[in-house]
């Protein structure tokens, strides 16, 4: 069960990771490269002149082993994410709910909330250069929420009935209701329109990465478990 | 009866894998995602802006 669980997770998360990589490249890597342009002070924005929108930015791949760490790193991060969605997989197959590659999609949409969109809506992707508070306190609220909002999927996905979905709903609000750890005062040198940019871009990216890990982790957990029966 | 009881042996056996898998999980999210050592951090600064992870 346990070497099944990993093995789907690992050819899921690979794949999803390395294509959630490629969509880096091509949406969100140039908002970011751009952005830096302000972090470093190069560009400055609402300095005595006014600053273009298309500056000339490195090339793709400028810096190769930072883009080499990139793809290592996302893959490493969605293989994270498979091992836990995959073990829940089996968790619902036990409970008797099909694990379809279909299914998977909307498991993959589930983990996007909980891990990305969750914890974004309050603590927004954020654009290099941003004003931040505390790590530590961040890092505890973003736990904090993916745990709640994990939990509300499951329930919404699984609870069928009306309080575990009034529960859902609390657990879905609470964190933000709460409220995030917030800077003290704003010191962003970056201009809205990219800080905007990069969240939605960041948004898009996972959404796809996410649906596609789902779809997947799905695929692969049924043809190993086809598999495994045929050995028994 | 007797389907009652295997059912929910095979159940109980299989929660304890998936137990341990979502530890592994959450350990392999918290190393990519979380740990700020600075080797760590840089080498994963990228990835965890864009996938809205709090960095620095």
């Amino acid at each position: 069960m346990f070497s099944r669980i990993l093995t789907s997770a690992l050819f899921a998360g690979a794949a999803a990771g390395l294509i959630a990589a490629l969509l880096q490249f091509l949406f969100v890597q140039p908002v970011l490269l751009h952005a830096e342009l302000y972090e470093t002070g190069e560009l400055v924005h609402f300095g005595a002149e006014a600053v273009s929108a298309q500056p000339d930015l490195p090339g793709m791949f400028a810096d190769p082993m930072r883009d080499a760490l990139t793809v290592v790193f996302a893959m490493l991060t969605y293989t994270g994410y498979a091992v836990v969605m995959v073990a829940l997989m089996s968790v619902a197959e036990g409970m008797g709910h099909a694990v379809t590659a279909r299914a998977g999609l909307l498991w993959g949409l589930a983990g996007f909330i909980t891990f990305h969109f969750a914890p974004g809506l309050s603590l927004a992707p954020e654009v290099p250069g941003v004003s931040y508070t505390d790590i530590t306190a961040r890092q505890i609220w973003w736990t904090a929420t993916v745990a709640a909002a994990g939990i509300a999927m499951w329930l919404i996905a699984f609870g069928g009935n009306l309080m575990a979905y009034g529960a859902a709903a609390l657990l879905l609000m609470a964190p933000h209701l709460i409220g995030a750890p917030e800077p003290d005062s704003f010191a962003g040198p970056v201009p809205t329109e990219l800080g905007a940019l990069f969240a939605a871009r960041a948004f898009g990216v996972g959404m796809a990465a996410w649906v596609l890990l789902g779809g997947f982790a799905g695929y692969f957990w049924q043809t190993e478990s086809k598999r495994a029966e045929a050995h028994a | 009866m007797t389907t009652k009881t295997l059912k929910a042996s095979a159940t109980g056996s299989a929660i304890l894998p998936a137990l341990f898998a979502v530890i592994l999980g959450l350990g392999i999210v918290t190393l990519a995602g979380h740990v700020q050592a600075s080797a760590l951090h840089d080498a994963a600064h990228d990835v965890r802006h864009a996938t809205g992870f709090p960095c620095h």
